[in-house]
C-alpha cells in the first residue's frame, strides 16, 4: 500500500509538471493572438456587407449590427480562429498532464482503499481532476481553449497548495467518516466545485471581453479572437446552473449526513452557514440573470465572488473556523 | 399566455445592448400621479416583489449569515459563547446586545428571511394561476411575420397543404408539443413543466420554512452517560440535560428502557512521522445495547456513529465514550461508604481521563477526590504517569484528596464533574508532601488520617447517547427532494413555441412551408430545435429546405 501512495503522489508531481508546460504553450498562445496582425479593414467592411445584404433581404427589416461581430465570424460553437500552432501544443499536454493526474487519484484512492475524498487533501486532488476532467469534456463541445491558462495555472496552483500545505499520509477512515455519504456528499460537492471553477473562469473572460468591447483600446488584444461577451456569459450561465444543483444537492446531502452523524439536519454549524451561503449567492446569481439591468456584468462579478466563496470555504473556513466539521487532522 | 412576471423580469430576449443601460424610469418620465394610500400599498407591494427586491435581500441573506460564522452560536456551540465571555467580557456584551450569538434567530437575520419568503408567495400566487390558466389554454395564434423569429426556415415539398400539416402536426406531437391548427399554419407549444418546476421548487422553499416553524415547536433533544451494565429509562429526570421546543409535554415522552450491555472500540495504531511516535486511530465504536418498549418486548440492538437507532419515536445517536472507574470507599470499620462507577472524562487521545468524586457523608468530613485515570499507564522520566494507548492494558487511578465544605448542603446544584478547590484543604498530592493514591485495577490504598480505604474494583466503560425526537425531519426531507426535483426541471426543459406555415407553392406545385420558434427565456438550442423540426417535418414529405434562405436569420448570438 505504502508503493501505491508513493506512485500517486509521483504522479501527482509528474502532472503538474506538464500542466506547467501546458500553461506556458497556453499562455504563448495567448500571446502570440495578441500579437498577430488584426484583420485588414476592407475584409472586414466585405465580411459585414456580406451580412448585412443577407439579412436584409430576408427580413425587410433592419439588421442589428452586433459590434462583437464586427472582427472576426463566430463559428457555431463560438470560436473564432485566430488561435496559433501553441493551442494545440497546449492542448495536447494538458490531456498527458490529466491522465497522468487521474492515475494519480485513482492509484491514491487503491492506496487507502476507499474513495480519494476524505480529507483536504484528496478533495482538492480529486476537485482539480474534475475540474480539468470538466474543461476537456466540454471542449467537446463548444470550443473553449482560451480558458487553457486559467484552468492549467488554477489546477497547478491549487496542486501545489494541496500538496505542499495538506499533504497527509494514507490513513484509515475515522468512524464518523465511514458512511456511504462520504462518496455521495462529497463527490457532488467536488463537481459542484469544478463545474463552478469553469464558471468563474468564463465569467472573467466576459468581463475583459465586456471592457474591450466597451472601449476598443481597453485590454489585449487576444481577446479579439474570444467570443462575445454575451456568448461567454450565456455559456457560463449554463455551466454554474449545473453547478448550482450540484450544490443544492450537495447541501442537501449533508444535511441528511448530518442527521444520522451529529443527531440533527441542520445546527448553523460554520461548515453548514458557509454552504448556505454559497448556496444563497448562486441563488441570486441566476436571479440576477433574470432581473432587468444585472444581467451582463454584474452577473459576471456574483459568479466570481461564488466561486471565490466555495475557495474560502474549502480553505479558511476548513482550517480557521471551529466546528464539527473541523479539520484539524486534516 | 404570459405568465405574470415582475416588471423588472428580463428574459433575456432584447437585444444585447439595451439591457446595461439604466432603468430610466425616474426624473425623465411623464408627471406621476399622486397615489392614496391604497395607491402606495400597491406601489410597496409591487416593489417588494420585483425581482431586483428579491435578488437584493438574497444577496443581503447571504451577508447577514456571515456573523453567525464568525463568533461562536449558542444554537451549535453554547460552550464556545461561554467562552467567549469568560475571555472578553466587555465585546461579549456589545455583541449579544445585537444578537450576534443567535444570529440565526435574530431579529435583524429574521426580518430578510421573512421579507424574502413574503415577496416569494406574493411572486408566485399570481404565477401559479396564471400557469394554471396556461395549461388550460391552447397555444397563440400563429404570427404573422415568422421571419422575424428565432431559426427562420423556408423549404419547398411535395404534396398539399393538407398533408403537410397533417404530418406536421405529427411531427409536433411526436416531440410532445401541444398543437392547435390556425387556417393554414399550426402552432404549438411545450415546456409547460419548465414553470411548474419553478413553482414547485419554490413552493418547496416554503415548505421547508413552513416545516420548520409548525412542526418545530413539538421537538426535543436530551442527552444521557450510560455506564455498561446500567439501565437508562426515557424519563424527563433521568436525562443528563434535555432541551425542548415550545409545545412539549411530559405526555409526549413515549417510555422505554435501554440497557448498555457493552461497549467496543477498536484501534489502529499508526505512526506519526512528525513526532515519531505511534497514534491511535479510531476504527469503530460499537454500543451494544438492549431496549426495552412499552409493550414488554426486549430486543438487542447495536449503535454506531453513522448508524442511529429509532426507539419509540426518538433516535438515539452514539456521541462519545470513555472509562468509568467503579471506585469503592470503606470507612475505619470497613463498611461501604461509596461504590459508585464515576464517568472519568477523556482528555486526550490516548482517553487519560478525569474524573470528580464527592463524599459528602460516611467519611468524618467531606471529602473531594480529582482523579486521573490512564488506560495505558507508563511512567515518564520526570515520575508522573501518562497513558500511551487508548485501551485498558494497565489501568491506573490516581486519586487527591480535599477535606472541607463540599457546598453541597445548601441545596444549590453543583456540576458533578468539577470541584472547586478553592475552600479546601488538600491532604495529598500537589504541595502536601504526601504522595497521590496510586491504585491499579483491583488495588485498595489506606486514606490519610486513618478514615478508612478506597478500592478501584472494576473498570466498566460508558457511553454518552443522544436522543433527538424531531418531527419537522420528514417534512423538509420531502420539501428538499421536490425542491431538488423542481430546480432540476426549471433549469433544463425548455419552454418554447413552434410554428409552421404552409401555402401553395410557387407556381401552383406543391407547398412552401415556413418554420419559426420562439422561447421564454434563455434557450440557446432554439435554433437547433427548429432545424431538426424542419428537417424531421420534410424528410417525411420528401422536401427540402430552400438552400438560399436557409442561413440563420441571427448570428450565432443565440441566447
Amino acid at each position: 500500500m505504502e508503493n501505491l501512495a508513493s506512485l500517486s503522489l509521483v504522479a501527482v508531481y509528474s502532472a503538474m509538471g506538464v500542466y506547467t508546460l501546458a500553461f506556458i504553450a497556453f499562455t504563448l498562445d495567448l500571446a502570440r493572438r495578441s500579437a498577430e496582425a488584426p484583420v485588414p479593414a476592407a475584409a472586414r467592411v466585405a465580411a459585414r456587407a456580406t451580412q448585412t445584404s443577407s439579412v436584409a433581404a430576408g427580413s425587410g427589416g433592419t439588421a442589428v449590427l452586433d459590434r462583437e461581430d464586427a472582427l472576426l465570424p463566430e463559428a457555431r460553437d463560438g470560436s473564432r480562429g485566430g488561435a496559433t500552432v501553441y493551442q494545440r501544443v497546449a492542448f495536447a499536454l494538458a490531456i498527458i498532464g490529466w491522465v497522468l493526474h487521474l492515475a494519480a487519484t485513482l492509484t491514491r484512492g487503491l492506496a487507502a482503499d476507499r474513495v480519494p475524498w476524505a480529507n483536504m487533501f484528496e478533495f482538492g486532488l480529486t476537485a482539480t481532476v474534475v475540474g480539468m476532467g470538466t474543461f476537456l469534456g466540454v471542449q467537446l463541445w463548444k470550443d473553449v481553449r482560451y480558458l487553457g491558462a486559467y484552468m492549467t495555472g488554477f489546477t497547478v496552483l491549487s496542486l501545489g497548495i494541496v500538496t505542499v500545505n495538506f499533504y497527509v499520509d494514507v490513513v484509515p477512515t475515522h468512524p464518523a467518516l465511514q458512511s456511504a455519504w462520504l462518496v455521495i456528499h462529497v463527490l457532488v460537492a467536488v463537481l459542484a466545485t469544478a463545474f463552478f471553477a469553469m464558471g468563474a473562469g468564463l465569467s472573467v473572460m466576459q468581463l475583459l471581453r465586456h471592457q474591450r468591447e466597451v472601449r476598443k483600446s481597453a485590454g489585449l488584444r487576444f481577446l479579439d479572437t474570444l467570443p462575445g461577451a454575451s456568448t461567454l456569459e450565456s455559456l457560463a450561465y449554463r455551466i454554474n446552473v449545473v453547478g448550482f444543483v450540484f450544490w443544492t444537492f450537495t447541501l442537501v446531502a449533508g444535511a441528511i449526513w448530518a442527521e444520522r452523524a451529529w443527531g440533527r439536519y441542520w445546527g448553523w454549524d460554520t461548515k453548514e452557514v458557509w454552504t448556505f451561503i454559497i448556496w444563497v449567492l448562486f441563488a441570486g446569481y441566476i436571479h440576477a440573470r433574470a432581473t432587468r439591468g444585472w444581467r451582463g456584468n454584474r452577473s459576471a462579478w456574483l459568479a466570481i465572488i461564488g466561486f471565490s466563496s466555495v475557495i474560502f470555504n474549502y480553505t479558511i473556513v476548513n482550517l480557521y473556523f471551529e466546528g464539527l466539521h473541523s479539520y484539524s487532522g486534516l | 399566455m404570459e405568465p405574470l412576471r415582475p416588471s423588472d423580469y428580463d428574459d433575456g430576449s432584447a437585444p444585447s445592448g439595451t439591457a446595461e443601460r439604466p432603468d430610466r424610469a425616474s426624473g425623465d418620465g411623464p408627471t406621476q400621479p399622486r397615489l392614496g394610500v391604497v395607491g402606495w400599498g400597491r406601489f410597496l407591494w409591487r416593489q417588494l416583489t420585483s425581482m431586483r427586491t428579491a435578488l437584493v435581500l438574497l444577496l443581503l441573506l447571504a451577508v447577514a449569515a456571515i456573523p453567525g460564522s464568525l463568533v461562536p452560536q449558542r444554537s451549535s456551540n453554547p460552550n464556545g459563547v461561554v467562552q467567549f465571555r469568560r475571555d472578553d467580557p466587555e465585546l461579549f456584551e456589545i455583541l449579544d446586545a445585537l444578537q450576534l450569538f443567535d444570529t440565526f434567530t435574530s431579529v435583524w437575520f429574521s426580518a430578510i428571511y421573512l421579507l424574502l419568503f413574503v415577496s416569494l408567495i406574493g411572486c408566485i400566487i399570481p404565477r401559479t394561476a396564471h400557469h394554471w390558466k396556461a395549461l388550460r389554454s391552447r397555444p397563440p395564434k400563429t404570427p404573422a411575420r415568422l421571419n422575424r423569429l428565432v431559426g427562420y426556415r423556408e423549404a419547398d415539398a411535395p404534396g398539399s397543404v393538407e398533408d403537410a400539416l397533417a404530418a406536421g402536426e405529427a411531427v409536433l406531437r411526436r416531440q410532445r408539443f401541444r398543437v392547435e391548427r390556425y387556417g393554414n399554419s399550426l402552432s404549438a407549444e411545450r415546456g409547460y413543466l419548465r414553470e411548474t418546476g419553478n413553482l414547485v421548487f419554490h413552493a418547496a422553499l416554503i415548505g421547508v420554512l413552513g416545516t420548520v416553524g409548525l412542526a418545530g415547536g413539538f421537538g426535543y433533544n436530551g442527552q444521557k452517560v450510560i455506564v455498561e451494565g446500567q439501565t437508562f429509562v426515557n424519563q424527563l429526570t433521568t436525562y443528563d440535560s434535555f432541551s425542548a421546543s415550545r409545545f412539549f409535554s411530559d405526555a409526549r415522552l413515549d417510555p422505554f428502557s435501554m440497557r448498555l450491555d457493552e461497549f467496543d472500540a477498536v484501534f489502529e495504531a499508526a505512526l506519526d512521522e512528525t513526532r515519531g511516535t505511534l497514534i491511535a486511530q479510531p476504527l469503530d465504536y460499537t454500543a451494544s445495547v438492549t431496549i426495552t418498549e412499552a409493550d414488554g418486548e426486549s430486543v438487542q440492538r447495536d449503535i454506531k456513529v453513522n448508524a442511529p437507532i429509532d426507539i419509540a419515536g426518538v433516535r438515539a445517536y452514539l456521541l462519545g465514550n470513555g472509562f468509568a472507574p467503579v471506585i469503592t470507599v470503606r470507612n475505619a470499620d470497613g463498611d461501604v461508604v461509596f461504590d459508585e462507577s464515576v464517568a472519568f472524562l477523556p482528555q486526550d487521545s490516548n482517553l487519560t481521563s478525569l474524573g470528580i468524586i464527592k463524599l459528602p457523608d460516611g467519611l468524618p468530613d467531606q471529602v473531594g477526590m480529582i482523579g486521573f485515570f490512564y488506560p495505558s499507564a507508563i511512567q515518564l522520566d520526570s515520575g508522573a504517569l501518562a497513558s500511551i494507548w487508548p485501551q485498558p492494558d494497565n489501568p491506573v487511578v490516581t486519586l487527591n484528596l480535599f477535606v472541607g465544605d463540599l457546598g453541597l448542603d445548601d441545596g444549590v446544584p453543583r456540576n458533578a464533574y468539577a470541584l472547586d478547590v478553592d475552600d479546601l484543604e488538600q491532604l495529598t498530592g500537589g504541595e502536601t508532601g504526601n504522595d497521590s493514591i496510586i491504585l491499579g485495577l483491583g488495588q485498595s490504598a489506606e486514606l490519610p488520617n486513618g478514615w478508612g480505604t478506597v478500592e478501584f474494583t472494576a473498570l466498566p466503560r460508558f457511553v454518552s447517547i443522544d436522543f433527538h425526537h424531531d418531527p419537522t425531519q420528514a417534512g423538509v426531507l420531502i420539501s428538499s427532494v421536490l425542491a431538488i426535483a423542481g430546480l432540476i426541471v426549471s433549469l433544463f426543459v425548455p419552454r418554447r413555441r413552434m410554428w409552421i406555415a404552409a401555402e401553395q407553392g410557387a407556381d401552383g406545385q406543391g407547398v412552401r412551408l415556413r418554420y419559426a420558434g420562439l422561447a421564454h427565456g434563455d434557450d440557446p438550442n432554439l435554433d437547433d430545435a427548429v432545424d431538426r423540426l424542419a428537417t424531421e417535418h420534410l424528410s417525411g414529405l420528401g422536401g427540402a429546405l430552400s438552400p438560399v434562405d436557409e442561413r440563420a436569420l441571427a448570428p450565432a448570438s443565440s441566447q
